[in-house]
């Protein structure tokens, strides 16, 4: 069995087959990295590129580890993203890589397409670690394999996306992921960061928590940028955990237990309380762990297609 | 010991229960007991001849500056409520340009607090909070927690929201609480230095004039900013004909738009600047005769959806100096029955059901505060009468300023008196 596209550029019209393939991947590697000894050889030989122009420590580490345990060789490029000029710094770099004959290129960038665009100029796999807005395909797995894992189907299950949906590509690669598998999602934040349209992706839309939170089976909670503050899209932090913010008490008025997930790093008592990503509910951090084994899934698929 | 009121043979019209009809109207500790063409009277009762007089759902002035905090030499919430109560109205919606502005749920709570304290509390004061913080017009206010705490609209009164930007975001999130967003409507570098309308008056007398098209381009934008987020957005104080014509443009095409005059705008013109009196200074200034016209129609049609009297005062130091150098702003509580019954009832604009729309039902339902006058409800009226003819006299009016330009006019239909909250306060 094998993946229908040489690159994993976003979920969005990713076939289910795909999504059921790499999700059932993940789970042998998931027995994998808790074996004493993490690494097989399955891409020894294979040079991994992991081009990120925006920083990023956590998706970068997985990916990092996820490489080394397949035995792969790995380089790393990181570039503040303040001088990076768009676009051309790309195809500079996509020449480079095509020159030193690397396989695969695991991208972040801090714009929409970036992963399109390299994939269109350069012969290795593409893997998008997270384009600007628009997508986070490996993220949007791990969420989706971490649900399965807890509730055994991803089909029927409802998932609601809380927070700044309109700055998110988890939110987009969740969204589409989701409902490719057969689960109904619904977002939630303040209208001022819900995107336009975004109705027409199939979604309910709600702008408060309390309306939502007793139809689900799970949150996604997305971390809110102190940035937005600043940029007027609401009036403070301390209105935001008031009122969006998942705290014990709001979870304990709906009497049902809900699954709790956030792609992290986490604002404590902003857009989740302390006790609530500390609680029994929590699967952050099962999402981290999970996220290796994914990774390993992807590369796998993609570095041993033909 | 219970009190027992009865309003005896008043004409009660309640556009809302669709009454008009002479009635009695038993009031026991604040709540109306009964309503029926005749009840007999009680030695326990005590009993009110409302003969010729009208009795209506209570008038709210849903735009007032009551300035406390921080300008109480001009006015404070208590003398504001009582000029409220004696211009014959139960409720005031107040603006947040005081100082500190209104921009914090506790200032809220304050002027709440106060509202139910001062005159028995028989004036129920409604605070509209601010859009931004500080009315600086750059980052929202915190409008979750305002509206929580009671506020019942959002407005930078005194200065428009600016940034396009920062109004398309109030919009947004104003809509989740479900409170409109109220816009003084100026671009102020068309208005910048201007101090009255710009027209002919205004280039006789030698002054700066303020531009119609700083009102107009404001509501165009902010019409179109209100289609595309599909909020609610309120005009406040509109006074020309081209800002009457957008808005009913607006209205036909599905926006949720309402809009309010002042009692000035309707009875007076910018020809009243030609004594240079300060009390004819405000903002949006006085217009032409066709502004007039227009508002009048407008108010007519039903494009006007409320009277609101924009009620600034200030002290006499501060008007009584030269045009360019005196704060815009004139009273207007006490003088609002009046020159509604004398410009537009009188002159067949508005029939006084009509009239009880614009100063009660629609303003109470623009803010959430809708009322009814009919048995087992809490009583809250306004009693009038549409035919006395009486004579302006701004040193008697019960706010703290004067400052008002009216003062020797005759004008007919004056309040009586108010119930509300379990009071009642008749003059």
């Amino acid at each position: 069995m094998a993946l229908h596209n040489r690159h994993l550029l976003g979920l969005q019209g990713m076939p289910k087959e795909d999504i059921q393939l790499i999700l059932d991947t993940a789970v042998s590697f998931k027995e994998i990295i808790n074996r004493p000894i993490k690494k097989v050889p399955t891409l020894q030989g294979k040079t991994i590129v992991n081009l990120f122009f925006e920083s990023s420590t956590r998706t970068r580490t997985s990916f990092e580890l996820a490489e080394r345990r397949l035995s792969a060789d790995v380089v790393t490029f990181t570039a503040a993203t303040s001088s990076v000029s768009k676009g051309e710094t790309l195809k500079d770099t996509a020449r480079n890589i095509e020159a030193m004959k690397i396989d695969m290129v695991v991208i972040r960038h801090n714009a929409g397409g970036s992963a399109h665009f390299l994939s269109r100029i350069i012969g290795a796999n593409v893997i998008n670690a997270g384009d600007g807005q628009h997508e986070h395909p490996t993220q949007g797995l791990l969420d989706m394999y971490t649900l399965r894992e807890k509730f055994g189907t991803l089909e029927g299950l409802h998932v609601c996306i809380v927070g700044d949906i309109l700055h998110s590509r988890v939110a987009r690669s969740n969204i589409y992921g989701l409902q490719t598998m057969g689960a109904k999602v619904s977002v939630c934040g303040p209208a001022t960061l819900m995107p336009r349209g975004i109705e027409k992706l199939g979604v309910d839309v709600y702008f408060h928590l309390d309306d939502v939170l007793p139809k689900v089976d799970a949150l996604n909670v997305l971390r809110i940028q102190l940035e937005r503050e600043a940029g007027g899209y609401f009036p403070s932090l301390r209105e935001f955990h008031r009122y969006f913010g998942v705290t014990k008490e709001r979870l304990d008025k709906v009497g049902k237990p809900i699954a709790i997930l956030h792609p992290g790093p986490i604002n404590r008592d902003v857009e989740l309380s302390a006790d609530v990503a500390d609680g029994p509910h929590s699967l952050i951090l099962q999402q981290v762990e999970n996220g290796v084994a994914v990774r390993m899934a992807v590369l796998y698929l993609l570095g041993t297609q033909n | 010991m219970t009190e027992k009121i009865l309003l005896q043979q008043g004409r009660l019209i309640d556009p809302q229960t669709k009454r008009d009809e002479v009635v009695d109207i038993l009031i026991v500790d604040g709540t109306i007991e009964v309503i029926k063409k005749s009840i007999p009277s009680q030695s326990d009762y005590r009993v009110i001849s409302l003969k010729d007089k009208i009795v209506a759902p209570g008038f709210i002035d849903m735009h007032v500056h009551l300035r406390e905090p921080g300008y109480e030499h001009k006015e404070t919430i208590e003398t504001g409520t009582l000029s409220a109560a004696y211009g014959g109205f139960t409720a005031v919606c107040c603006m947040p340009n005081t100082n500190p502005a209104i921009d914090d749920e506790s200032l809220v709570t304050f002027v709440q607090m106060q509202g139910k304290r001062v005159n028995g509390g028989i004036v129920d004061v409604y605070p509209i909070a601010s859009v931004s913080k500080g009315r600086e017009g750059k980052t929202l206010a915190p409008i979750a927690e305002l509206v929580g705490a009671g506020a019942v609209g959002l407005s930078d009164d005194g200065a428009p929201v600016y940034d396009a930007t920062v109004m398309r975001r109030a919009l947004e999130y104003a809509k989740m609480y479900n409170v409109p967003v109220m816009q003084h409507c100026e671009v102020p570098e068309l208005a910048r230095g201007g101090v009255m309308h710009e027209g002919k008056v205004s280039t006789e007398l030698g002054l700066p004039g303020i531009p119609s098209i700083a009102e107009e381009i404001m509501i165009a934008r902010d019409l179109l900013l209100t289609e595309y987020t599909n909020s609610r957005y309120h005009v406040c104080h509109m006074s020309t004909a081209k800002s009457v014509s957008l808005v009913r443009e607006a209205k036909n095409r599905g926006i949720a738009v309402t809009c309010e005059v002042t009692p000035h705008h309707f009875s007076a013109t910018d020809e009243l600047v030609r004594s240079y009196d300060t009390n004819t200074k405000m903002n949006p200034p006085l217009r032409t005769q066709d502004d007039v016209e227009a508002i009048k129609e407008g108010l007519k049609d039903g494009t006007i959806d409320v009277i609101a009297t924009d009620h600034a005062p200030h002290s006499l130091d501060e008007k009584e100096v030269d045009y360019i150098q005196a704060p815009f702003g004139i009273v207007g509580l006490e003088t609002a029955i009046g020159l509604t019954v004398t410009e537009l009832v009188e002159q067949q604009y508005l029939t006084l059901i009509q009239m009880i729309e614009k100063l009660s039902v629609n303003p109470r339902r623009i803010i959430g505060k809708d009322i009814r006058v009919q048995e087992g409800v809490a009583a809250n009226l306004t009693l009038f009468d549409p035919a006395v003819q009486w004579k302006v006299e701004t040193p008697a009016f019960k706010s703290k300023s004067k400052n008002s330009p009216f003062n020797g006019r005759v004008l007919k239909g004056r309040a009586v008196g108010i119930v509300n909250n379990g009071r009642i306060l008749l003059y």
